[in-house]
């Protein structure tokens, strides 16, 4: 009798641990629900928030981190302060500043639909003078129509925001297209996308410079010339890898007399802080997984028993055939296993495709964590072992006899 | 036949439970050599049962030695047990005890399973066995497609597929009609012939009068055996075993 020969080969390990699901494939299939639920809960949670957060990060990169947006802070006193005429010009001339755009907010002007509705029901919505090239400034554009242009910006023309376009019941352009902007006529050329960098141009309507000199006297004196402006916010894209330099000048630059006045952000920033928050997990629906695999652990670790019970005279038959005391326990230990593994790929798979099918929808990446299917796998092993641990033990300890001794 | 035996006890007895003590075997001896075909007889509760798997060694006795091969099996432990069954022994069991979602072919070669044989070899040797019991063309059948005679045609092909030193058979007629069951003991009979030693455990004394050598037991004590003639010594006789022993 040589010491080896008693070993089952991985194979056969294998065939036996599956002798119990193959007998019984419905049982095997509704035992494993429960691990498969609570898998696909953790991993889909895990692989939503993971998705959420890349389609959040492929918009930052697209936007760019590099833009600043300068804007009039509060005086000392505590009321709204100014951007000095000139800051616009100093702003341009820092070094490592590659684009500026601007805009001015026209605080008294008020938009509706049409002439008839009542004064009050102002929607929430702005007018801004806009500079040409606030779009390239901002990464975003037009949704439909067009910008303005040399011609249009002097004109009683105006481009909407998206939030301004959806508030004014305007979501197609058509020739004649009007708004009654600041007790007058506008066409509106184009309705912008929306503009995740400068949030306050969705609910604007946009006008040129000259148009709101022309139109609504938006001016100020400039060495006794009158001139459309000031602008109160300042958008700057920074070279790339220096915005932090360019950032701590540019309230000294804008306003060298009372920098205090100057609110410089980096709106990026807030995208920035939204796609961490998007990783941090739905903790309910993780919990709720949680759950799920502990009724799946229950339930496998209760087939099993029944199972032990049942394959009595199996187990004797083993035994009568030279299955070590061993073997019957690591048979039903690995079948316990492998039911649990079942359970937990499918839930893997399950939660992916739940993943895969938002995201999409969603136009995100699909990212799937490794720790979350790696884990899922790895926790239905454990859930298996631990499930499965006190009927393999009982099985081996069934004296072959007793097991033989049925009907 | 030769002089080797393959299977020895000595003064086996065994004894359930403590209060009260229930035992099962009082002191049985006898002697199986190689290529012998013996019938254990005895009504239901003589103890043939536990006599059988003691000799299978799924038991060990309360007192007594049990010997395979000459190796004493008190000695060994459940590992080296185990591998002695998958090695030395066949089991056929009165309800065969076949896998129902494994085809006849797989049934037979997991009679190989633990003796450390590749399943390659398992098979063939299956396809060998199931010819030695008139099967082949059963081969890929499931065991439910097959009728009783044909189960335990396919359970006596599991025991015999490893060359066993012994073939242990527990009532392997129990279950079938008498027409199959006399086809069941013909094949046991040309098995024997062929050269594998069986031992059959049966309560039928009809049965057990058509074997070579009978053992018959009573109350946990052998009462009788046909063997002594040949020198076999048997552990006690008395009144009740004389008047069962056959002529």
């Amino acid at each position: 009798m040589s010491a080896r020969g008693g070993r089952l080969r991985l194979a056969d390990q294998l065939r036996v641990a599956s002798v119990g699901l193959r007998a019984r494939p419905l049982r095997a299939a509704l035992s494993a629900v429960g691990i498969a639920i609570g898998t696909a809960a953790i991993v889909g949670v895990l692989g939503l928030s993971s998705s959420s957060q890349a389609g959040l990060i492929a918009e930052i990169n697209r936007l760019g981190t590099n833009m600043l947006t300068v804007e009039a802070g509060q005086s000392l006193t505590g009321g709204p302060a100014k951007l000095p005429s000139e800051a616009l010009a100093r702003i341009t001339h820092l070094g490592n500043v590659q684009l500026v755009a601007h805009t001015a907010l026209m605080k008294q002007e008020t938009i509706y639909r049409n002439s008839m509705i009542p004064k009050g029901n102002t929607g929430g919505l702005q007018v801004r003078a806009t500079s040409l090239n606030l779009l390239s400034v901002l990464s975003t554009g037009v949704a439909r129509g067009d910008w303005l242009n040399e011609g249009t910006a002097g004109e009683p023309v105006a481009v909407l925001g998206s939030v301004a376009a959806q508030r004014l019941g305007i979501d197609r352009m058509y020739p004649d297209q009007r708004i009654w902007l600041g007790g007058q006529w506008f066409n509106v050329a184009g309705i912008l996308q929306p503009s995740p960098l400068a949030p306050d141009i969705d609910n604007s309507a946009l006008i040129g410079y000259p148009a709101a000199q022309k139109y609504l006297g938006y001016v100020s004196m400039v060495r006794g010339e009158e001139r459309a402006g000031p602008p109160s916010s300042i958008y700057v894209r920074a070279a790339t890898g220096h915005e932090a330099a360019v950032q701590s000048l540019l309230a000294r630059t804008a306003n060298p007399e009372a920098p205090y006045e100057v609110a410089v952000s980096q709106p990026s920033d807030v995208l920035t802080a939204r796609a961490a928050a998007a990783g941090a997990f739905d903790s309910l629906f993780l919990g709720l997984g949680v759950v799920a695999l502990i009724v799946g652990a229950v339930g496998v670790a209760n087939i099993m028993i029944i199972s032990v019970l049942e394959r009595r005279s199996e187990i004797g038959l083993r035994r009568a055939l030279g299955a070590t005391k061993g073997q019957i326990r690591t048979q039903f230990l690995a079948e316990s296993i492998l039911l649990a593994v079942i359970g937990g790929v499918v839930g893997v798979l399950a939660g992916a495709a739940a993943t895969a099918v938002y995201a999409s929808s969603k136009s995100w990446a699909v990212v799937i964590p490794v720790e979350a299917w790696s884990g899922g796998i790895a926790s239905s092993i454990l859930i298996g072992a631990f499930a499965g641990l006190m009927p393999a033990i009982r099985a081996s300890r069934m004296p072959p006899t007793v097991a033989l001794r049925t009907v | 036949m030769s002089d080797e035996s393959v299977l020895d006890l000595e003064g086996v007895t065994k004894v359930y439970g403590e209060q009260p003590p229930v035992p099962a075997l009082r002191g049985v001896s006898f002697s199986v050599r190689r290529g012998e075909l013996v019938a254990i007889v005895g009504p239901s509760g003589s103890g043939k049962s536990t006599l059988l798997h003691v000799m299978g060694t799924l038991e060990r006795p309360s007192s007594g030695v049990v010997r395979i091969g000459g190796v004493d099996v008190a000695r060994l432990s459940d590992r080296e047990l185990s591998l002695l069954r998958a090695r030395e022994i066949g089991f056929v069991f009165q309800q065969f005890f076949l896998a129902e979602h494994a085809t006849v072919r797989e049934n037979i070669a997991d009679g190989l399973l633990y003796a450390g044989v590749p399943v390659a070899e398992r098979h063939r040797r299956a396809d060998e066995a199931l010819e030695r019991v008139g099967l082949s063309e059963r081969a890929n059948f499931k065991p439910t497609k097959l009728s009783g005679g044909e189960r335990q045609r396919v359970a006596i092909a599991r025991a015999l597929v490893g060359r066993p030193a012994i073939v242990l058979a527990d009532e392997p007629t129990g279950n079938l009609d008498s027409t199959t069951g006399a086809s069941i003991m013909e094949l046991i009979r040309e098995l024997n012939a062929a050269g594998a030693t069986i031992v059959m455990i049966t309560h039928e004394a009809g049965l057990a009068d058509r074997l070579p050598r009978q053992i018959r037991m009573l109350d946990g004590e052998v009462v009788s055996d046909t063997g002594r003639d040949r020198g076999i010594h048997v552990a006690r006789m008395d009144g009740a075993g004389a008047k069962g022993a056959v002529p």
